[in-house]
């Protein structure tokens, strides 16, 4: 789309255009072409000699048990990262729009912690979940009665990073809840109050069917969230371990590729990860039509 | 509301109490670790009345984290991805609406389709581009042998090597980061509401593209730009993956990434009350721009997303 009234230059509107397009193409179409490309090679660490192989990296990565548990470690755990952060963030929202008093200050209390670096919540949580001197892990060993070692157990390091990743988001999805809330017309809710509806039914047949675009919005935002901006919290918090049992996909591009320096199979493992993006990127773009539609 | 109902309402604030607080616990929690000595921080369960160690572990942290400076790299790579990130954008944005040329829409979708490639997925060559900037240029000597060339017309012995690294550099920490599909997309959004009456009446008027930009456009979305200098800056302040790419050098590093030297780790003495600290001390400049700027902040968090 373009303005009707629009003006005319030889070479302002490429020089205004130019900054992007350099950073762009420098930091973001080359070093993809470069992945592509070197996802296809075999090179020994050194990066001296390169051979081609076809698709090599690409079978070699599936065939990977490593890897196939990391997939499924990764949809795990944003799985559980989505729906803690979002039915808190919900259950939260829900409140502070039934809140008539202090609302400004209600909704400034929640939403620092949007502000905190993913790595920093690792921290605080290691700290709240450390097996010798964290006070919630004490809780988990009295009240539940587990065994509670994150350092030890793959699945206590898992929830460890579950926690860690969703506290963060809740702030986030209050937000859009939040505005999705306000966005309901009062006269739909004063309708169904005049017919009966008490308080429950109101939010369960009324907001809860109008919030489903932020609903569905939110669990892709808090999906691209935990595969790819939890890096912090894992490096900090566990490095993948205990045994790869919280070794994320993009964690593992990492290890594999910076720390390994294993390239082939990083870049194939980038690529993969890139193909899965792109999924998302449309899934949120067929979205955003129908919002379109609904809004109307 | 629309009828009373005050058992209800009792539950909704003891939820909403109960929400803040475990909201904030991990905050609060740790304010209260920092203030404690060692001694007191690893007993469990850890006493939650402050102690009067505050300011002793923070002078500590400070020192053994080499905060100051740490802090000084992460506000000026926050602040340069900031600025940048605006700049580039909303010029970008104006080139592509206010102009018809023959690139508009190639333009625009390249800067678009950088959505789809955050730097998680491309860590490797975007670090050895970083390394050697100059390396495309390099590239294409090579293949086409300029070389060679060059030694053959001037009969010398002639090798081109260029080398720039942004390694370990406040450029390198910032410049990769400036490029934003969603800032752009932003304000082109934006200037394509903005009447088309404006533009004719300054073109009627002769003024120039760019007084357009700075006497019009500019001032127009000033709302937009304080909503993005929020989000922005966060976002920069918070980078994680890129500054422990780029930066191996301590002195160059951020603060996030320079935490991570204060855990203590399983041999060490446990001094958790330091960790804590520090990570307060950390997370302070972006959670002040979010309370001091928090209309903006919520607006800008969902115009972005839209």
């Amino acid at each position: 789309m373009i303005k009707r009234s629009f003006f005319k230059s030889r070479y302002l509107p490429y020089l205004l255009i130019l900054p992007q397009i350099i950073v762009t193409m420098t930091f973001f179409y080359w070093p993809a072409i470069q992945g592509l490309s070197q996802s296809f090679f075999l090179s020994d660490p050194f990066g001296q000699r390169s051979q081609f192989v076809w698709f090599y990296n690409y079978i070699e990565l599936f065939t990977d048990p490593l890897y196939l548990k990391s997939i499924l470690t990764t949809f795990a755990f944003s799985l559980a990262v989505a729906a803690v952060s979002l039915s808190l963030g919900l259950f939260i929202a829900s409140m502070a729009n039934r809140a008539l008093r202090a609302k400004a200050l209600v909704r400034t209390m929640l939403i620092w912690p949007y502000a905190v670096a993913p790595a920093i919540s690792g921290i605080m949580w290691l700290f709240l979940l450390h097996p010798s001197y964290g006070v919630v892990a004490l809780g988990i060993k009295e009240w539940i009665g587990v065994d509670w070692n994150p350092v030890l157990y793959g699945g206590d390091a898992m929830v460890m990073i579950v926690m860690a990743s969703a506290w963060k988001q809740i702030s986030y999805n209050f937000v859009f809840f939040m505005a999705g809330m306000q966005a309901i017309p009062k006269s739909l809710i004063e309708a169904a109050a005049i017919d009966g509806a008490g308080p429950f039914k109101r939010f369960w047949f009324i907001s809860f069917p109008l919030l489903s675009p932020t609903f569905f919005f939110l669990t892709v935002m808090n999906i691209i969230y935990s595969f790819f901006e939890t890096f912090g919290i894992i490096h900090t918090v566990t490095q993948g371990g205990p045994g790869g049992s919280t070794n994320i996909l993009v964690y593992k591009v990492y290890q594999d590729g910076f720390v390994g320096l294993n390239l082939g199979s990083s870049a194939a493992q980038s690529v993969v990860l890139m193909s899965l993006i792109i999924v998302i990127t449309f899934l949120q773009f067929r979205f955003l039509e129908k919002k379109v539609q609904y809004g109307g | 509301m629309v009828e009373k109902t005050p058992i209800l309402d009792f539950f909704t604030y003891a939820f909403l109490i109960l929400g803040i607080f475990i909201v904030g616990f991990p905050i609060i929690y740790s304010l209260i670790a920092a203030t404690l000595p060692l001694e007191e921080v690893v007993k469990v369960p850890m006493p939650l009345i402050p102690g009067d160690q505050f300011m002793v572990n923070m002078k500590e942290a400070w020192s053994r984290g080499d905060l100051g400076n740490q802090i000084l790299n992460s506000v000026i790579m926050a602040s340069g991805i900031t600025i940048g990130k605006i700049t580039v954008s909303m010029i970008g944005a104006f080139s592509i609406v206010y102009f018809d040329y023959k690139f508009r829409v190639v333009a625009f979708a390249s800067v678009f389709c950088t959505l789809m490639l955050p730097v998680e997925v491309r860590i490797l060559p975007t670090y050895e581009m970083a390394a050697n900037i100059l390396y495309p240029i390099q590239a294409l000597c090579d293949v086409l042998h300029l070389d060679g060339l060059l030694s053959w017309f001037t009969g010398n012995d002639i090798t081109i090597s260029l080398n720039w690294s942004l390694l370990d550099s406040h450029t390198g920490l910032i410049l990769p980061l400036v490029a934003s599909a969603t800032c752009t997309f932003l304000f082109r959004q934006f200037f394509l509401t903005v009447p088309e009456e404006l533009c004719e009446a300054a073109k009627m008027d002769g003024a120039s593209p760019m007084t357009f930009f700075r006497k019009i456009l500019f001032p127009l979305s000033k709302t937009n730009i304080a909503a993005l200098v929020v989000i922005e800056f966060v976002y920069g302040y918070n980078q994680y993956l890129w500054p422990l790419l780029v930066t191996t050098n301590p002195k160059m590093t951020t603060a996030v990434i320079g935490l991570q030297n204060l855990i203590p780790q399983a041999d060490d003495l446990p001094e958790w009350n330091l960790a804590l600290g520090a990570a307060i001390l950390v997370m302070l400049p972006p959670i002040l721009v979010v309370l001091f700027m928090q209309r903006w902040f919520v607006k800008g968090l969902i115009e972005k997303e839209k």
